[in-house]
């Protein structure tokens, strides 16, 4: 049995792959393409709106504001990335409804790559906030005696991230193809139900934690910095 | 389980790909609309404030209109009704006026109707008395009483004296007629013997004397000379006492003018 789709290889040239991780990220980003571009080529202004309209607008509205209540002012410099990473792991797992279909964040590759983005999106940002000398300071904070801990924080974080939603889309995965073997009939669709469940948890804790990483990486030098009450 | 690092970075690359497509197909065209929207609200509502303003403004105006107007309105009707007041006061007082008038008319016309007709009476009864007397006299007269008559006059005569005396002796003596003596009754032979005889002891005219009978007199005898007149008759003093009476009710009529109810018949004049 698979564990993981990428060993599902439709067609390989060299080191080049071309494995069901791939040929199912393309369909879920032509599924996310095309369906935005359906729903956003008649928008309208007015206070009457489609339905689906209503359904991407309450979605983005309520990414920005789940932005905003974790602390990054201007939500909308960082709803590209944030809300992208949620929409495109919370359709992966939604797909998984789909027979055949197998979800991409199940690949310990596909996870990895997102980990790697919010690696270098922290720093990015960080930056893009307080330029390159005000991000590396907060490596030596409090102390410089703290800088090898911050950076394998960074790491491990990191590292975490991609493992925690591996783990979970391919547990999800492998108990439904563990219980087909053993009981086809009624448990893999509770098993499925609870996969779609904890599949739309991933997606917001994977958001939510490269959200808390970019503010904490645009919020290392506060102007005021009020003490915790009763701290 | 192994990490492909071309799957890896293939799916990072889609990742970055993913991330600018829905940048440009789905949160860009989503936020613009929200905007528009956001601002288009606003519009309405800063419209729809800016309305209720003018709606306010207009509604104070109309109200600050509307107590002008009932103020104006009260002030006319006070005023139209302090002039149907002095309207109705003014038309009473001339009612008033008029009534008096035309009262204080139909009294005088009463006063003057009562006069007239209490003056018809007292001289119907006047003349109804005289007559009655004239008549009740003029039935009594007779020969004898003509006799007292007649002494009477010669006393009378006799009884001249002073200016009265020399006035009556002077116009009989430069009177062209002869002096006439008239009474009611012939008069007998020895009474014009006498009467002759007394003027001329009193009178020493010696003037013929022409006696006539005149039942006129009632009772009396007359002596007539150039229109003086010597005389002592019944006629005569009902035509003083006519004259008189006369002369008194013209005296006494406007007294009893000053009340309507005092000019009624047998008002004392008469009694």
């Amino acid at each position: 049995m698979r564990l993981s789709p990428d060993e599902l290889i439709f067609w390989q040239y060299g080191f080049v792959t071309l494995n069901a991780t791939i040929v199912f990220t393309w369909g879920l980003m032509l599924l996310l393409t095309l369906g935005s571009m359906l729903i956003t080529r008649r928008l309208s202004a007015e206070l009457t709106r489609s339905r689906w309209q209503n359904l991407l607008e309450i979605v983005v509205m309520a990414i920005v504001q789940q932005i905003e209540d974790i602390g990054l002012p201007h939500p909308e410099k960082y709803l590209g990335f944030l809300g992208t990473l949620f929409l495109f792991i919370a359709t992966a797992s939604l797909c998984t409804v789909i027979p055949g279909f197998e979800p991409p964040t199940g690949s310990l590759s596909t996870t990895a790559a997102l980990a790697l983005c919010v690696l270098v999106a922290v720093p990015w940002y960080g930056i893009a906030d307080q330029g390159v000398g005000g991000y590396l300071e907060s490596y030596v904070e409090p102390t410089v005696v703290m800088l090898p801990f911050n950076v394998i924080s960074e790491l491990s974080r990191t590292l975490a991230l991609a493992v925690r939603l591996f783990g979970n889309m391919m547990s999800g995965a492998m108990i439904i193809g563990i219980l087909l073997t053993i009981t086809p009939f009624i448990f893999p669709i509770v098993m499925t139900a609870l996969g779609l469940l904890t599949g739309m948890v991933q997606a917001y804790i994977f958001s939510v934690l490269a959200a808390v990483y970019i503010a904490a990486a645009i919020r290392t030098r506060p102007v005021a910095p009020a003490p915790a009450p009763g701290a | 389980m192994q990490v492909d690092w071309f799957t890896v970075s293939a799916q990072a690359l889609n990742f970055v790909i993913l991330v600018w497509l829905m940048k440009r197909f789905l949160y860009t065209p989503i936020l613009n609309a929200i905007d528009a929207r956001e601002r288009r609200v606003a519009g309405e509502l800063a419209d729809a404030a800016a309305r209720q303003a003018e709606a306010g403004q207009a509604r104070a105006e109309f109200e600050r209109k509307n107590a002008e107007f009932d103020q104006q309105r009260a002030a006319l009707m006070t005023q139209a009704a302090e002039e149907a007041g002095a309207e109705r006061r003014r038309l009473l007082e001339e009612a008033r006026q008029a009534a008096d008038q035309a009262s204080a008319r139909r009294q005088a016309q009463l006063r003057n109707d009562a006069r007239a007709l209490d003056q018809a009476i007292r001289r119907e009864t006047q003349r109804e008395v005289y007559a009655i007397a004239r008549k009740v006299l003029s039935d009594l007269a007779g020969a004898s009483l003509e006799a007292r008559a007649a002494d009477v006059f010669v006393r009378r005569v006799r009884a001249l004296d002073g200016p009265a005396k020399e006035g009556v002796a002077e116009t009989i003596r430069t009177a062209s007629a002869p002096v006439l003596v008239r009474s009611a009754f012939e008069l007998p032979a020895e009474q014009r013997a006498a009467i002759q005889a007394a003027l001329d002891e009193t009178l020493h005219t010696g003037t013929p004397v022409r006696f006539e009978a005149a039942p006129e007199v009632v009772s009396g005898i007359e002596l007539v000379v150039d229109g003086h007149k010597v005389a002592w008759s019944i006629a005569g003093y009902l035509a003083s006492i006519e004259q008189r009476v006369g002369d008194l009710l013209a005296e006494t009529t406007p007294e009893h003018a000053g009340g309507a109810r005092a000019v009624l018949p047998g008002a004392p004049v008469a009694g």
